[in-house]
């Protein structure tokens, strides 16, 4: 099972970004392989707007079954709850407890977008 | 004519002056508020609403019949209006720009065109028998100029000499779509040096446009000024200067105008629309 | 070693011109460590309110636009016809394409059949570090026309933070845009409070409705200044009564007065031409409030 946490930096000690939308980076962890990928998210500095959406719709290319981060907005979360990848969140805390978390189910999910949406 | 009133920074008294040029040309002139995020000159007009008009975009739709999820509509749009997730395309209307771009890529023909509401131009008669019309922006979406443009292009053609364009403050696109192809532009600024520093952008903004312009100075302590100094120094007209006054910031406060308290300015008022007929 | 992170304090107003810059440079004065941030990119104000000792300046990159190459494009015309935002038009037999008004769609680009049409990345303004006698300060300048989309503003807010993390400061005061759109909205999100500056008119009673419910939806605690207080009672009342509503207190009322045009025009804030004044006290006052609130112990009246 891969997921998928929104970073801005390169490791596992990184600490999880929590906006989602202009996120640099998402690191992708393969609990199978227990090795991670990173995967740019830099065209989203570039957005104007909707980078909610265009973040989802990397996420949705990196295969994750999963995605941890701070907070969705309404758009980005219509995007991933059709894709069925379900969200949640966290404080800003290394990812490597993260992943601790997510395998023992303390990480909360949203069930709606927590924020407005916003530029 | 088209006459659009805007300042550089705001709360220098643009929606005031504005508000007063209609009193004063009430037989000759509407007002158009295209301050389409914050619209609020009908907050200082006594005035009763008489009509809505839709303001629409043209927004594409999907037929899944036809789409392939090929993701060239999602690839052209430079706007991340568009996503695909779980086998169905997602269009989001508030950040679509209309551009046209997917229903032209989409090799399938699955995406066409329909008419969206976008916001809204309502027309309300005023007290001074004056006609209002108030561009407000649907909420969320992040076109505010194409709800101005459609705003303008919207005006019902009616036998007026002046339209009087209330514009949104600052110098980004808002502003731009609201002063562009105006006949002549009235920059509002106050003698400070926040008023200078402000007023500065605008009139670069303005002299990009090519559109022709006089500045009117609000506020003033004194005929001679930290702007009169800038304009002369410039060449740009200063067509009207407004004293400090206690008494108008208390009217205003009360919803009131600023002829209430000095209307003598009317005929000033209607001299500064005879000035700008070339 | 773990990092703090910094407290962020943004002044708005929602209505412009209530005075906001004027308080935000005062209340800069009231706190011993702190990085500044403008974030009024349409048309910034601040600096001319601190004394600057040196800048960097930085392009700001946004989007892209279209550019007509001259030498490839055969005149056929068909990017006029299908620009939707009348940005291409035809002088002298020449097609050239308003940097202005191109709207970034790149529907010409992708439909020119002499691929004579270039994307090139947009310049939309500059952003600036600027050494100052009150700290580092970071504020931007968006070119006319250019769309003010919160990006530059998210940009300012993201290079003072970067900045106040790695040097260990524990407040970042923004001096956010006037309006309620999207800069306002990148300007809060993720603050630690917001500071609300009205007046008491209709359009600033409006105008500062908006902003708390904006502030309610993103949770962040709000507070309000009331400048020129004593312009209308009667909205006076009714802003008071607004803030209880949204569960937000007044901190302070300034009156109407011409101490802080002086101040303005003789380039300094209102705290140091006239400390002793009743609007420098409220200010202090304010400052400690928001000191105490934020649990930090950098107000200069602690």
């Amino acid at each position: 099972m891969k997921i998928v946490f929104s970073t801005e930096g390169e490791s596992l000690e990184s600490l999880l970004d929590t906006r989602f939308g202009r996120c640099s980076r998402f690191l992708l962890w393969d609990f199978e392989t227990k090795t991670f990928t990173l995967i740019e998210n830099s065209q989203n500095l570039q957005a104007i707007q909707g980078a909610g959406i265009q973040s989802a719709q990397n996420v949705i290319n990196t295969g994750a079954e999963a995605l941890v981060t701070g907070h969705c907005g309404p758009k980005a979360f219509k995007v991933l709850q059709a894709a069925g990848i379900p969200i949640y969140v966290a404080e800003s805390l290394p990812i490597r407890e993260l992943i601790d978390s997510f395998e023992k189910g303390t990480l909360l999910q949203l069930k709606e977008a927590d924020v407005e949406g916003h530029w | 004519m088209k006459i659009a009133i805007a300042s550089g920074k705001g709360g220098t008294g643009k929606t005031s002056l504005a508000v007063a040029l209609l009193h004063a040309n009430a037989e000759r002139a509407r007002l158009l508020d295209c301050d389409v995020e914050e619209p609020n000159c009908h907050l200082f007009l006594s005035h009763t609403v008489i009509g809505h008009k839709a303001v629409e975009l043209l927004i594409p739709q999907v037929n899944p019949n036809l789409c392939k999820l090929c993701g060239k509509c999602v690839e052209a749009c430079q706007f991340n209006a568009i996503a695909i997730a779980g086998n169905q395309v997602m269009i989001f209307n508030e950040l679509c720009h209309s551009c046209g771009g997917c229903a032209r890529i989409c090799p399938h023909g699955a995406i066409q065109e329909f008419p969206v509401k976008i916001g809204e131009l309502s027309q309300s008669r005023c007290k001074n028998e004056a006609e209002l019309l108030t561009g407000t922006l649907e909420i969320g979406h992040a076109s505010a100029p194409a709800v101005i443009k459609a705003a303008k292009k919207a005006l019902p053609l009616q036998d007026v000499p002046f339209t009087l364009i209330d514009s949104p403050p600052g110098t980004a696109c808002t502003f731009v779509a609201a002063v562009e192809d105006s006949d002549f532009v009235f920059l509002v600024t106050e003698a400070t040096p926040f008023g200078l520093n402000d007023l500065k952008l605008a009139v670069e903004a303005l002299l990009n446009m090519e559109l022709p312009f006089a500045i009117i100075v609000n506020r003033i302590q004194s005929e001679t000024n930290l702007i009169t100094d800038y304009a002369n120094q410039q060449g740009f007209p200063i067509w009207l200067q407004i004293p400090e006054d206690r008494h108008i910031a208390e009217t205003y406060a009360r919803g009131g105008n600023l002829l209430d308290v000095k209307p003598e300015l009317k005929k000033v008022l209607r001299e500064l629309l005879d000035r700008c007929q070339p | 070693m773990k990092i703090n992170k910094p407290k962020e304090l943004v002044v708005i107003s929602g209505k412009g011109g209530t005075g906001k810059t004027s308080i935000t440079a005062a209340l800069a004065q009231c706190f011993s460590t702190k990085v500044l941030a403008d974030c009024d990119v349409d048309a910034a104000d601040l600096h001319l309110l601190m004394k600057v000792k040196s800048y960097k300046e930085y392009p700001f990159i946004a989007g892209h636009i279209a550019q007509i190459n001259e030498e490839k494009c055969q005149n056929c015309g068909l990017c006029a016809t299908i620009c939707r935002f009348d940005a291409i038009t035809q002088t002298d037999n020449l097609y050239k394409i308003s940097e202005q008004s191109c709207e970034g769609c790149k529907v010409c680009v992708d439909a020119c059949p002499n691929k004579a049409i270039e994307w090139i990345e947009s310049q939309t303004g500059v952003w600036k570090e600027t050494y100052t006698e009150q700290g580092l300060m970071f504020h931007a300048r968006l070119f006319p026309g250019a769309e003010n989309s919160g990006k530059l503003v998210s940009h300012v807010r993201e290079k003072a933070k970067q900045y106040a993390v790695s040097n260990q400061i524990p407040l970042i005061l923004v001096d956010g845009p006037p309006g309620i759109g999207c800069p306002v909205i990148a300007s809060v999100t993720g603050a630690s409070a917001v500071l609300i500056v009205t007046e008491p008119t209709p359009s600033g009673h409006h105008d500062m409705k908006r902003i708390l419910s904006l502030t309610k939806h993103f949770k962040i605690p709000a507070y309000v200044i009331i400048n020129k207080a004593d312009l209308s009672d009667e909205f006076c009342t009714r802003i008071q009564e607004t803030s209880e509503q949204f569960n937000s207190i007044v901190v302070g009322k300034i009156s109407y007065n011409s101490l802080f045009t002086e101040a303005q025009l003789l380039g300094k804030s209102i705290l140091e031409v006239f400390p002793d004044s009743n609007e420098s006290k409220t200010i202090k006052s304010i400052a400690n409030v928001m000191s105490h609130k934020m649990e930090l112990q950098i107000s200069r009246n602690d």
